[in-house]
């Protein structure tokens, strides 16, 4: 019985136990299966997916900063230059001890606290296994007594890096500009990838209009980098790309006379090749040494020059905002020839004062005796005021500002340079909406003599001057001749608009009656500006302005010698030559000059005289 | 002619003695299939460590003490098992109880046993001695076992599963009770009741939730959400599986894997080294080790399915499902299907005690295989 029993519960375990064992099996199979579904899903179907993402785990990408484009002179001279300076870096973790380094290298060259509390600061920014600068600027003093100590500074290297260098200094500083460290605001509109690596950016100048092209491109390095960030080995590079060489039309040698002539005055010379608009002179005088603000100027530098009376970080050549005076009398004349106010012949008499119909108030002449009759040609030989209140009378405000805006009074020439100012030219129009007040008759007289509201920049008037040389072709002045890669290759430039072939109709004559009119201000005995014909061996076309600072009151008379030198008149003068075949067009504003003829006319053939001789007959 | 196991067969001529290694009682194919797993586990580990010779060494001495173990293990009969499993049984809660004590006066996770010259972890011996208790147990009656007799097995389970997550080691509390409750499937335990115990651990999940620790609960939060702290708890799973994932096909080539060898990977000798050899070797590399495992797995299912007895086929059945459960549950972890417990990759992962443990299985398979009389007689080893 027992034994039957457990026979029989053998054979049902048995069968019990097989089917266990198919269930194991079967547990085995499909739980197999599903790891196998897993496993495609994360290898084939995913593969790419973790693919990138394990990549991007270990690759770092290190930016290689690419060389900054230099800018150079019409001649080939080296303007914004990149020249090479050293530095003492520390690489924490190759140094055997190092608080006693720090202390050693202290005493060696003389290192401040500042600098090794700016070393402790970085060091905890930074991994052990990167290179943190000690000592910036090393002198070669300084690198010569570290170099023959190298062997004991294990960890301590001098790491060499180019910075930006302006040879030319204050010459330059307000046409070529500066670099300075990127700041944080800047940051946020520049292309991260392309910033990588590199701390300066162009802030004034060619160097801020051309950032892009000057700048290159950022070059990779591409790293493979452990789960703590060292760097293991390059896997790829793609090299930096210089950024484009820039040659400007400027003449530095004519830009240094230029701003030698203006002697101790405050101003500006501008002058242009009239047939192209290339910039050949762009002096701002004061300027400042630009080169302070490459390594980083401390504050009260910055403020010192920014606080200072004569403003050095000002370019007035291209932002300062003057009456043109008198200069606007060749302009006004064509104005009147052209829209038929006047005619070349016809005489008007200069009692040395003018009066609107029905008006008491006396409009003064600078001679206060009068010129006497006098026709165009006269008015504007001897700057006579009285023919252009007349002249702008019949005029009006609006026929006026129709004709001397296609000059390119009252707006932006478009110079390739940062932060350039439009100027005023007034219009009924134009004082309601600023000033919100109606037009006066009597403001047309005085915008016609260039006071009153009328203002230009130096930039626009000498753009004015190279479209009366070349009798009605219109320029767009511009610094940058040509933008090349270190290479040879040439790129376009974006800033600069081609020629528009764009001219002011008048008729040869009338142009031809002002030009004369111009030719004889400098070279006929009642010029204002005869003084400076002597040894000419050719012509000069020029015209004299003062520009008022301050106004004089009816009872009163103004006397150069009694006002302060602050409220002395700006001394103008504009001029092109040789007059018939102009090769160069000019600007100068002498500040609290006096008068243009005796101060700005002889600085301006200064200019003249050197470019006509270094060019050829 | 009838063979007896106990006696030497040196006076039978060449052809009618049986092979060396059964009289040595052990198995070839699967002796070939673990040798084949060590070599694998070297040329990964080679990788995974740095390329290190040292961790090659201290694992390859591990492998030779476990082998040892192992080869004295199958030496012991099946019967002589069973007669010492209830003894084995309480010698290793003795053993648990005195880890706990000395986790109370230490303060903290205890696991380890420091005797002076031996320092082991009492946790690996309730991995044999559970199931052999069990399968001791049930082997006693008929099969299907009564309610009363599976109640008891229960216990018999709990008691070691509790202490052993009390120290805490959850991953080797949940492989014991694994371990028994495989006795207690293959001695019959009747669909309906399984599906009655699931349902109940279902209802019992929020109760077990609150008495988690609190990394354990971080554990299964992160396995449910892995991006959610992507640097914090998540890192693991997440460069586990980007190691994987990156692997592609046929992988990246040995030594050539970036997830490993530049550190992102954590782990990588230990329990994750099962995305090592997903990211060198790619698809191909991980399916192939998977047919090693499968292929082992089939020759100890031949085993269970050939054993005569009530206690060792249990015995073997467990030690089976067993070893495929660590395997399932690492590569599951690795792979991000299950939460990660720490489960070594059974013969690979670099390590010591579980390797020991694991060939003390195999040993017992071994020994139950080679001491079958009626395999023996049938000629068919």
């Amino acid at each position: 019985m027992t034994t039957q029993l457990t026979i029989r519960d053998n054979f049902l375990e048995t069968r019990l136990f097989l089917n266990r064992i198919i269930a194991a099996l079967v547990l085995v199979v499909l739980s197999s299966i599903g790891l196998v579904v897993r496993l495609v899903y994360l290898q084939v179907v995913g593969h790419e997916h973790y693919a990138t993402l394990s990549r991007e785990n270990y690759i770092k990408i290190a930016p290689l900063p690419p060389t900054r484009g230099l800018i150079l002179d019409r001649n080939g001279e080296v303007l914004a230059d990149n020249a090479p300076t050293y530095s003492l870096e520390i690489i924490p973790e190759q140094t055997t001890n190092l608080s006693a380094t720090l202390e050693q290298l202290k005493e060696l060259l003389h290192l401040s606290e500042e600098d090794v509390k700016r070393f402790q600061n970085l060091r905890l920014r930074h991994k052990g296994f990167e290179s943190i600068p000690l000592k910036v600027h090393l002198s070669d003093e300084d690198m010569a007594r570290f170099a023959v100590n190298l062997p004991k500074f294990p960890g301590v290297s001098i790491q060499g890096r180019l910075v930006r260098y302006y040879p030319q200094g204050e010459l330059t500083s307000h046409v070529v500009g500066y670099v300075g460290r990127i700041n944080e605001q800047e940051l946020q509109n520049l292309d991260p990838a392309e910033y990588r690596g590199t701390y300066y950016m162009g802030k004034t100048g060619i160097e801020k209009t051309y950032e892009n092209e000057l700048h290159g491109k950022t070059g990779y390095e591409e790293m493979e980098t452990n789960v703590q960030g060292r760097s293991i080995h390059a896997v790829g590079t793609t090299p930096a790309q210089s950024g484009a060489n820039i040659h400007l039309s400027l003449d530095i040698k004519l830009q240094k006379t230029a701003y030698d002539a203006l002697e101790h005055y405050d101003g500006a010379i501008v002058a242009v090749e009239p047939a192209t608009g290339r910039v050949l002179v762009l002096a701002s005088k004061p300027g400042f040494e630009p080169n302070g603000f490459v390594t980083g100027i401390d504050d009260a530098t910055y403020t010192a020059l920014q606080n200072a009376e004569d403003r050095p970080l000002y370019n007035r050549a291209i932002r300062g905002h003057y009456p043109p005076g008198s200069t606007i009398k060749p302009f006004m004349g064509l104005a009147g020839l052209e829209l038929g106010a006047v005619d070349a012949s016809q005489r008007l008499f200069c009692p040395g004062y003018y009066q609107l119909p029905n008006q008491e108030h006396h409009y003064r002449d600078w001679r206060k005796s009068g010129h006497g009759t006098v026709n165009l040609t006269d008015a504007i030989t001897q700057s006579c005021d009285v023919y252009f209140y007349e002249l702008a009378h019949r005029l009006g405000i609006e026929r006026m500002h129709d004709f001397l805006k296609q000059f390119g009074f009252g707006e932006k020439t478009g110079i390739d340079l940062a932060g350039e100012t439009g100027g005023v030219l007034p219009s009924q129009a134009w004082k309601r909406k600023r000033r919100h007040q109606a037009w006066f008759p009597g403001e047309t007289l005085i915008a016609g003599i260039g006071q009153g509201y009328v203002q230009v920049t130096p930039l626009q008037l000498a753009r004015a001057v190279a479209i009366l040389a070349n009798r009605g072709k219109v320029v767009q002045p511009h610094l940058a001749d040509r933008l090349q890669s270190h290479i040879g290759e040439q790129y376009p430039n974006p800033h600069v608009e081609a020629d528009t072939n764009t001219f002011i109709p008048a008729s040869s004559g009338h142009w031809k009656t002002i030009v004369d009119a111009m030719i004889d201000v400098v070279h006929s005995a009642h010029g204002t500006a005869k003084g400076i014909n002597y040894n000419l061996t050719y012509q000069i076309a020029g015209k004299t302005g003062t520009a008022q600072v301050f106004t004089v009151r009816q009872d009163e008379e103004y006397k150069d010698l009694h006002v302060s030198e602050k409220l002395r008149d700006h001394a103008w003068f504009i001029a092109f030559a040789p007059a018939d075949h102009p090769r160069i067009a000019i600007v100068v504003l002498a500040e609290h000059g006096g008068h243009g003829g005796s101060l700005a006319a002889p600085m301006a053939r200064q200019v003249i005289e050197q470019y006509l001789a270094e060019t050829g007959q | 002619m009838k063979f007896d196991p106990r006696h030497n067969y040196l006076h039978l001529n060449r052809q009618q003695r049986p092979p060396l290694l059964r009289r040595l009682h052990l198995d070839f194919l699967l002796l070939a299939g673990l040798g084949f797993l060590a070599c694998i586990a070297f040329l990964i580990l080679f990788s995974a460590g740095g390329q290190s010779s040292e961790l090659l060494v201290r694992q390859m001495v591990r492998l030779l003490i476990a082998g040892g173990v192992m080869c004295a293990i199958a030496q012991i009969p099946p019967r002589l098992l069973n007669r010492y499993s209830p003894a084995f049984y309480i010698g290793t809660v003795v053993l648990l109880l005195a880890v706990l004590v000395m986790g109370e006066i230490g303060k903290g996770a205890q696991r380890w046993l420091d005797l002076g010259i031996l320092r082991f972890q009492p946790s690996e011996f309730a991995k044999i001695a559970t199931p052999m208790m069990v399968a001791w147990y049930l082997a006693e009656h008929p099969l299907p076992p009564s309610w009363k007799r599976l109640a008891m097995a229960g216990g018999l389970i709990l008691l070691p599963t509790l202490m052993i997550a009390k120290q805490p080691d959850l991953g080797t509390a949940l492989l014991v009770a694994a371990a028994g409750a495989a006795v207690v499937f293959f001695a019959g335990l009747s669909w309906r009741i399984m599906l009655g115990m699931a349902g109940a651990i279902g209802a019992l999940l929020p109760a077990i939730w609150y008495n988690l620790h609190g990394y354990q609960r971080d554990r299964i939060r992160t396995f449910l959400d892995p991006e959610a702290d992507p640097l914090g708890k998540g890192y693991h799973i997440i460069q586990s599986k980007i190691a994987i994932g990156s692997g592609g096909i046929f992988g990246k080539g040995w030594l050539n894997g970036t997830q490993a060898r530049l550190d992102f990977l954590p782990e990588s000798s230990t329990d994750f080294i099962f995305a090592v050899l997903a990211e060198e070797f790619g698809l191909f590399g991980c399916l192939s080790l998977l047919a090693v495992y499968l292929l082992i797995i089939t020759r100890c299912l031949f085993i269970v399915l050939e054993a005569q007895n009530t206690y060792s086929r249990l015995l073997s059945g467990s030690l089976t499902l067993t070893f495929f459960v660590y395997v399932f549950v690492n590569i599951g972890m690795v792979i991000g299907v299950l939460p990660v417990v720490g489960v070594p990759l059974p013969l690979i992962s670099y390590g010591g005690t579980s390797m020991v443990t694991l060939l003390a299985g195999f040993g017992i398979l071994m020994s139950i295989l080679t001491h079958n009389k009626r395999l023996l007689a049938g000629g068919s080893l």
